[in-house]
């Protein structure tokens, strides 16, 4: 397998500290998504598709654009269209490309029992460890923007690894690449941060967009992915953007207090599968998944 | 520094040994990671067939160049150095891909007879030999030397060619040769349309 | 495209109409963004539909289909009455001040312009010209009557464009009707959202801001209606009104619908050209004196001015194009083989083929990647032909429609063995399996390279050309047969005569010198046998050859300057001169002498394109100067050199249009609007025609054909191609029709049931997709709905495979009717019903 360069910060459910922890330093990589130059065509989608070779997954009309109703564990990026009309009568057809946020502070590894199953890398990519995962899905409850998805064959689960394979090798993520407009942009978060800030600002200054501003929101610790909104105050319009993210309560409150049993690896890994057995039962058919679902 | 998928756990284990002992670890840790897959492929740098951006894209293909291997193509991206494209590409160039390796690609000679209700088979030699019978029977049939009015026009009205939007320029002009010379004037192209 | 696709970068103002640059070509339009981000430039979208175009844009308005001269003709009127143009680019660079024959006559209420001839649908032009003194008989075109007056050589003028029957009066004559409430009566875009759109295009020309540019984007929403030519000649007009064809970040620009059909243009894979926009001969020609007699034109110009009048070059073009297909065959003494080019006099389009298949008089067809059933129009009709054909040889990668015409849905065993249609279907390399050149929008030659090879049981395209060719030469060896002459003489010497290399193709196509020769002004010389530099060292005495002169420059000495590959740009405006290969000469943005003022100064000195060195007495810049390098500006040599006039034509002269010298609102032939309201006696287009098989129905509003329905491709496919690509079929699964949320509420229609689109030649049926996005509209006081269908689905591929689609494609709908003067369809805009299905 491959010789890695990414080294880890965090590991779910792991005892004792990071290996390595603070001994290297490297600078967070973040995807800049400005939605106001987003032309939905998704060239994203398939350039994640195409690079991470995944398998066809049949699709439905939906009386949308949109290519499915939400992401899945073989589709990972998906432009979400939303038809708006605003209060002076003209149409916004807005496009949001959806996909893992890659929080600085994630929910699914927060929430994650099985030891190495979820990692973040020093530069901030937040990736599955499928060899270690035990499928419970605890990640989808720490998750506040629905992401990590399972595949009911392989009994784990997955999404976008922000292309580490690429990263680790210097190139930038298949989507940021294929994006035709430049509505993509991949760098540090630092110079994303202000790239998007002076989007914002001149679409302020010469667009007529007063609320436009940068979505990196603090509930999550900021994400690995900002976006650039026509209205900052609004991210709801953009297929159900939450304006303030946080991991849930539960997550928090249950990990937090109980930490000492992430030591003992096994309980967390029994827990999982028992909740795994909960919540999926016996091998199942993820049907519902295709079924068209209402929006535009 | 290797780190395989079983090497992770080891790579942890020891670290949490050692944190334990020492309070810190400097030996890092890693996760697996997908190889990047063209790393050793080979780079082909072609031009998209479908819009008329003609962005520049690198079919990135199996092997490298060995004359022991059938080149297969493994991915196809947008060339960085094109000065229109840049490196993007639109979804459709994104999926060329799977237009060079589809399994739906026509791979033999057919023909369909008169009054037939399926395809047949037909070697190259038979189907190139019999379509050239039939353009010439066609053109001496109807060739056309005189109009009403005494002009020469020397024109084959019988045979149309109909040409597609990703033939070569190289291919167009050929078929503008050699159609003008059978005296073919029904010459359309996707370019009308 | 007169500039380019980067050069977008550089404009201040775009206005994209007649195209949908985002979904249709996405890293194009990524130059629209750049403008944006970079210049704070504006962008203005209008269609039919909010398209994705629409969502990154400044201005949306939603005009009714086919209505764009309404819209743009009032755009005319408000640029003149609001002094938005660039006056001294008008006097100078355009025929603004060139006064018109005393006969000429607008159309006004009857909607004709002067000449028009009921009986025969079509104009006789005489007066369609300038005042003036000189000059010779005009060109005519296939099919149209011969021996029109030629243009003046010396024409009058007004330099103050005062006098009442100078262009520019006739002009604000002309459209002094399309006004604002017209506008909105026509088109549907009310009279203040109208009003905001005008201001706001011609605002970069205000206060006589002449440093400012707009680009006008446009496609095949322009070209696919019966009034298509004049749809883009007014973008034009518009253009030259307010100086902005030949700068950068202006221009007109066409985008191409497909990755070579620039080339397939250029190379004139069309009936009326030969390449490089040679016309045809005609029968009524004679000789090759007097083709090139007819289309060779002479100056035409104010007395004073100078006309450089490219195409005086024509004889040298023709005669190294006959060299170059007939080697030594075309000799001084057979007229260059002249006899050997077939004759036209008709018009051989597009349609007519399938109409004169369907009529017996086509019995052969050859499809090269062409899939003529999808493409229509009127599908059944196209079927119909087929059926009537003795062969046809479909050369393709997938299996397409257009080879199982046979089989296509409705036709029963029974009557499938009595279509007598014999069809070869011959597997063809895909694009990754063959190299050879494609030619962009922009103009460029970029050469590409083989990456795989071509599969076995494939042949190459070229392959199969060259082999079904040198069989039949083979067959006229033996047996004889009819005029065997040109097909025995076509030069055919490739190294591998069966299966050419392009490359050495392209090298016959730039064409080569058989004497030395010597360049006057330069002292440079070529050697006898050495491929020529370019198209000025070409002649007309059989000395030198070339395939496509326009083309000639891109294999050189130097060799395939098509696949160069240096990204630089050290002007930054995103000329890239050592990138690929254009024609002409390696020229990135036509026109580019109007980039200067009169005096050769650039109109902004910060995007400087070209400039007249005064030091070294030649023009100099960035790009190649598209103008006679040592023409002094004094000598006002006009910057439009291909024009006889040397300028721009607002006014359109004698046979340079069938429909009239200025664009004139028509409904297109199927609408519901009985009245043109703006030329109240003729409703359509006066020289259009209807064709006449049983298959060529035209629906009215009588017959219950109520709703606009226009057609259109999805980012996510590819025409007719992608639709055996699973990852494009993932994107969009099935076909659908877009129709407005308030035509839904009234058809108690839910987005996702199944809705049957009928025209009076077909039906079409799939998913209704229930939208915000298109609306309801008033037209003249009455609401008119509008649908529209993505055109990718037919009866072959995976969905329709696999039985998810009712093999409907959506051509089955469009009319035959043709654009008058590029014989375009009008796919754009039609008459149908709709219902639940």
């Amino acid at each position: 397998m491959s010789q890695a360069t990414l080294r880890i910060q965090k590991i779910s459910a792991h005892s004792g500290t990071v290996p390595g922890e603070d001994t290297q330093r490297q600078y967070q990589v973040c995807k800049l998504v400005d939605t106001t130059t987003c032309i939905g065509c998704k060239a994203c989608e398939v350039a994640c598709v195409e690079w991470n070779d995944m398998p066809f997954s049949p699709t439905a009309f939906g009386n949308t654009y949109q290519t499915m109703p939400e992401t899945r564990w073989n589709y990972w990026n998906l432009i979400l269209f939303n038809e708006h009309e605003r209060e002076d009568g003209t149409l916004q057809w807005l496009m949001r490309k959806h996909q893992c946020m890659h929080c600085a502070e994630p929910g699914c590894l927060e929430a994650c029992p099985a030891d190495g199953a979820i990692v973040q890398y020093t530069n901030g990519i937040v990736d599955f460890q499928q060899a270690n995962c035990i499928g419970c899905g605890y990640c989808i409850t720490g998750c506040p923007f629905n992401i990590p998805k399972f595949n009911n064959v392989t009994k784990r689960m997955y999404k976008c690894s922000l292309c580490a394979d690429r990263v680790s090798e210097g190139l930038e993520p298949a989507c940021i690449k294929s994006c035709p407009t430049g509505c993509l942009h991949f760098g540090s978060k630092d110079d994303m941060t202000e790239l998007a800030g002076i989007r914002a600002k001149q679409l302020r200054d010469h667009y007529g967009y007063d609320k436009a501003g940068v979505y990196d929101p603090p509930g999550v610790g900021g994400t690995g992915v900002i976006y650039v909104l026509h209205d900052a105050t609004q991210p709801e319009l953009y297929g159900g953007l939450p304006s303030n993210p946080s991991i849930p309560l539960a997550v928090k409150f249950w990990k937090h207090p109980l930490k000492w049993l992430g030591n003992i690896a096994m309980v967390g890994g029994l827990i999982g599968l028992f909740v795994h057995y909960l919540k999926f039962g016996p091998k199942a058919r993820e049907e519902a998944d295709l079924a068209p679902k209402g929006g535009a | 520094m290797d780190a395989s998928r079983r090497d992770f756990l080891k790579v942890a284990t020891v670290g949490g040994t050692a944190a334990a002992l020492f309070g810190f670890d400097l030996k890092p840790a890693y996760a697996e990671l997908r190889r990047l897959k063209i790393a050793r492929a080979s780079e082909t740098r072609s031009t998209c067939p479908y819009c008329s951006v003609s962005c520049g894209v690198i079919i990135y293909t199996l092997g490298d160049g060995a004359k022991n291997v059938t080149k297969q193509v493994v991915h196809v991206e947008g060339d960085p150095d094109h000065p229109i494209n840049r490196g993007t590409l639109c979804p459709k160039g994104a999926s060329l891909q799977q237009d060079i390796l589809n399994e739906r690609r026509l791979l033999k000679p057919q023909v369909r007879r008169p009054g037939g209700t399926d395809w047949e088979d037909i070697s190259w030699e038979q189907a190139i030999g019999e379509i050239a019978q039939k353009v010439k029977k066609t053109r001496d049939d109807t060739f056309i030397e005189t109009d009403a009015a005494g002009n020469k026009v020397n024109r084959c009205e019988s045979i149309a060619f109909t040409g597609g939007c990703t033939d070569t320029n190289e291919f167009n002009y050929l078929v503008v040769k050699a159609m003008r010379a059978l005296g073919v004037v029904h010459i359309e192209n996707q370019a009308r349309v | 495209m007169t500039n380019g696709w980067v050069d977008i970068k550089n404009a201040d103002m775009i206005l994209v109409m007649g195209g949908n640059p985002a979904e249709n070509h996405p890293c194009g339009f990524k130059w629209v963004i750049e403008a944006k981000r970079n210049r704070n430039a504006k962008l203005i979208v209008v269609d039919p539909r909010f398209t994705r175009t629409a969502s990154v844009s400044d201005f949306f308005a939603q005009i009714r289909v086919g209505t764009d001269i309404a819209f743009l003709g009032g755009l005319i009127r408000y640029l003149i009455e609001n002094q938005r143009y660039n006056k001294e680019y008008l006097v100078n660079f355009t025929n603004a001040g060139f006064i018109v024959d005393k006969e000429f006559k607008l159309p006004e209420d009857e909607g004709v312009f002067s000449g028009f001839d009921e009986k025969s649908l079509s104009y006789n032009r005489a007066t369609w010209n300038y005042e003036g003194s000189g000059g010779k008989p005009a060109a005519a075109k296939p099919g149209q009557p011969a021996g029109l007056p030629g243009l003046p050589e010396r024409v009058d003028f007004d330099p103050t464009l005062q006098n009442p029957r100078c262009v520019f009066q006739l002009l604000k004559a002309h459209y002094s009707r399309y006004t604002p409430e017209m506008v909105e009566r026509v088109t549907g875009i009310p009279r203040e959202k109208y009003l905001q759109a005008c201001d706001l295009f011609t605002s970069i020309r205000k206060d006589g801001d002449t440093k400012k540019v707009a680009t006008v984007i446009y496609a095949l929403g322009w070209t696919q209606h019966s009034f298509g030519t004049q749809n883009i000649r007014t973008a034009a007009m518009i253009q030259l009104l307010m100086g902005n064809v030949g700068r950068a970040g202006g221009g007109v620009n066409a985008l191409r619908g497909h990755s070579n059909i620039q080339g397939a243009t250029d190379m004139a894979g069309i009936f009326d050209n030969l390449p490089g926009y040679l016309k045809v001969p005609i029968p009524a020609d004679g000789s090759f004196e007097g083709w090139m007699k007819r289309i060779t034109p002479t100056p035409s110009k104010p007395g004073d001015w100078a006309s450089f009048n490219y195409w005086s070059n024509t004889p040298k073009f023709a005669v190294s194009l006959m060299k170059a297909f007939y080697g030594d065959a075309a000799t001084k003494q057979n007229e260059w083989a002249y006899d050997y080019l077939p004759k036209v006099d008709r018009n051989y389009s597009w349609v007519n083929i399938w109409d004169n298949m369907y009529n017996g008089v086509v019995k052969g067809l050859f499809a090269f990647g062409m899939n003529g059933v999808m493409i229509g129009p009127d599908s059944n009709k196209n079927i119909d032909a087929l059926k009537k054909a003795d062969w046809v040889v479909v050369g393709e990668i997938y299996p397409d429609e257009t080879s199982e015409f046979w089989r296509s849905p409705g036709i029963t065993q029974e009557e499938m063995k009595k279509i007598q249609t014999t069809v070869y279907r011959l597997p063809c390399a895909g694009f990754a399996e063959k190299d050879g050149s494609f030619t962009n929008s922009a103009r460029w030659l970029q050469w590409k390279n083989a990456a795989l090879p071509i599969p076995p049981g494939c042949r190459s395209d070229q392959g199969i050309v060259a082999q079904i060719f040198l069989k039949t030469r083979e067959l006229y060896q033996k047996e004889g047969g009819k005029f065997p002459d040109p097909i025995l003489k076509l030069t055919w010497a490739y190294t591998n005569p069966s299966d050419p290399s392009l490359a050495e193709v392209l090298k016959e196509i730039n064409g080569k010198t058989f004497a030395d020769a010597e360049d006057p002004a330069t002292k440079q010389q070529i050697k006898a046998g050495q491929q020529v530099p370019s198209f000025a060292w070409l002649k007309d005495d059989g000395t030198t050859s070339s395939g496509n002169w326009i083309y000639c420059g891109a294999y050189t000495e130097a060799g395939n300057l098509t696949m160069r590959r240096d990204p630089a740009d050290p002007s930054g405006l995103g000329v890239h001169p050592n990138w690929a290969w254009s024609w002409p000469v390696n020229r990135r943005v036509l026109y580019n002498r109007a980039s200067c003022n009169v005096d050769g100064k650039p109109w902004d000195a910060t995007r400087k394109q070209v400039w007249w060195n005064e030091g070294t007495q030649k023009w100099a810049g960035v790009d190649v100067p598209d103008f006679k390098a040592d023409s002094h500006p004094k000598d006002h040599m006009g910057p439009f050199i291909m024009n006889p006039e040397g300028v721009g034509r607002i006014f359109g002269p004698l046979g340079a249009f069938a429909d009239g010298p200025f664009p004139t609102f028509y409904e297109p032939v199927e609408s519901p609007v009985e009245n043109n309201l703006l030329h109240p006696k003729q409703r359509h287009s006066p020289v259009v025609r209807r064709y006449k098989t049983p298959d060529d129905k035209y629906g009215s509003v009588k017959d219950g054909y109520t709703v606009i329905c226009t057609t259109y491709r999805l980012t996510e496919h590819y025409h007719y191609w992608t639709k055996n690509n699973p990852m494009n079929v993932q994107l969009v699964p099935e076909p659908f029709v877009e129709i407005s949320e308030e035509m839904a509420a009234e058809m108690g229609l839910q987005g996702g049931e199944r809705i049957k689109v009928s025209s009076a030649r077909g039906a079409y049926i799939a998913k209704a997709m229930v939208t915000k996005r298109i609306k309801a509209m008033t037209i003249d006081g009455k609401k008119t709905y509008q649908i529209g269908i993505p055109i990718h689905w037919g009866y072959r591929g995976i969905a329709e495979d696999e039985g998810k689609t009712a093999k409907t494609p959506v051509n089955l709908l469009s009319p035959t009717v043709v654009d008058p003067n590029a014989y375009t369809p009008e796919f754009k805009g039609f008459l149908v019903k709709v219902e639940k299905a």
